[in-house]
């Protein structure tokens, strides 16, 4: 059966210069952009968050040339799948942030709710970058959620003292929520990365 | 959606995370093993895309970028299908790309290549397949652009893509290679494939039948992403 399978296209590096098409105007670029690290409007339902990192290679260096992704459920645990009609005014779930711009990443979104028993609130993280020939991705868990995440499945698959890599510390300040989550691509404390 | 399953990533396709011919990925790759994954909704769902969101002329390059007349260079169609592994098309999926003008120079702020901007050409491009898993771009032919890796190194001509599929965990970005490139055996990038054949699979062919007589030369890419398998997973 699995002879008459086609084969994969192999992936390649975003390279550094994505950002005129990709991420065009947060980018400040002349063309439109269809995605952008804003990821709500003042009427989204949900707890507002604004989530960012900086991103480390093994040298210790910030990384720049690197393009996030985001991918999350919206307050309620729904994702907004490919079946449901795109509309401007509704949270997509999906967020892309060029770390160019700020030397970093940064999104604002909702936190996002469970997707069901054993899934702790979490948001899946897609990493691309100039040096990189496949992306990676990760997991967003929260540091306030630490008796969801120990429940989930996907979280205590990952040895536990590594755990820490993955978990966003939420800091309050004014009302209003931040988390960070920073990224290190290699070293003792590598970022753990998941084999989806 | 939970029932379903998702081929994997096929390792003797994707380039490792760290390739030593390729010297930025020896600081940048993640080095330890990745974690296994049993997906859920969210491996297997993807944001929705769809025509709405394009704009005129966001698949044709030789007139997105115009700001006075018409970008230099050859004018080329780029066509192909999106498929998954069961040779199934993959319609309403979000391509985006990315390019260097004719002279290997790109827009981008940061590329201090010294060949000319060119004022009409902005290089990027989207589209949403169709039905049948079709998409069509309109472009100027890039050129070969000199990058820093190693002594008089040069990217083989390329355009860049990234490319939605019907699960996050079909996510991908490639670059579409042009047949006959003397570059292509130099690139590290290029050949960065555990498997030499799977590099093959990232060279477009040359295609009398997909351009425009005596407009525009044809070049036609297919590209095959994870699919999603609605019978249980094979013992
Ligand atoms: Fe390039």
């Amino acid at each position: 059966m699995s002879d008459n399978k086609l084969k994969q296209t192999p992936s390649q590096t975003i390279g550094p210069f994505f950002s005129y098409a990709l991420t065009p105007e947060q980018s400040d670029y002349n063309f439109k952009s269809i995605v952008s690290p804003e990821m709500i409007t003042p009427e989204t339902p949900g707890e507002h968050i604004h989530i960012c990192g900086s991103i480390f290679d093994g040298n210790g260096d910030v990384i720049k040339d690197a393009m996030i992704e985001i991918w999350q459920a919206d307050d309620q645990g729904h994702y907004l799948d490919r079946d449901t009609p795109p509309s401007s005014e509704v949270f997509t779930g999906f967020g892309r942030c060029d770390a160019e711009v700020n030397s970093g990443f940064y999104f604002n979104t909702v936190k996002p709710g469970s997707i069901g028993v054993g899934h702790a609130p979490h948001i899946n993280m897609i990493v691309f970058m100039r040096g990189m020939l496949t992306h990676a991705y990760t997991r967003v868990y929260f540091s306030d959620e630490m008796k969801a995440n120990e429940k989930d499945e996907v979280f205590v698959s990952v040895p536990a003292d590594r755990r820490k890599s993955i978990i966003a510390i939420r800091n309050e300040d004014n009302g209003k929520v931040t988390y960070q989550f920073d990224l290190r691509m290699q070293g003792d404390n590598e970022t753990v990365f998941f084999d989806v | 959606m939970s029932d379903n399953n998702i081929d994997k990533r096929d390792w003797q396709t994707h380039p490792p995370y760290v390739h030593l011919d390729y010297k930025s990925t020896t600081f940048r790759g993640p080095q330890k093993p990745l974690i296994p994954i049993k997906h859920s909704l969210s491996e297997l769902s993807v944001p929705a895309f769809g025509q709405g969101q394009m704009h005129e002329h966001d698949n044709d390059l030789t007139i997105n970028g115009r700001v006075d007349g018409e970008p230099i260079g050859e004018r080329i169609i780029v066509s192909g299908r999106v498929l998954d592994e069961y040779s199934r098309p993959q319609s309403g999926i979000l391509l985006e790309i990315w390019q260097a003008n004719a002279a290997g120079r790109y827009i981008h702020k940061a590329d201090q290549h010294d060949a000319p901007i060119d004022p009409n050409f902005l290089g990027g491009g989207r589209c949403v397949t169709d039905e049948n898993g079709h998409y069509k771009f309109t472009t100027i032919k890039p050129g070969a652009y000199p990058w820093g890796n190693h002594y008089n190194a040069w990217r083989p001509i390329h355009i860049h893509f990234s490319l939605f599929g019907m699960s996050l965990a079909s996510r991908l970005i490639t670059q579409m290679y042009f047949p006959g490139d003397p570059l292509l055996k130099l690139d590290p990038i290029y050949n960065s494939t555990p498997d030499v054949k799977a590099r093959e699979r990232m060279v477009s062919s040359l295609s009398m039948d997909t351009g425009i007589a005596d407009i525009a030369l044809g070049y036609e890419f297919d590209i095959v992403l994870r699919g999603l398998s609605a019978t249980p997973m094979e013992q």
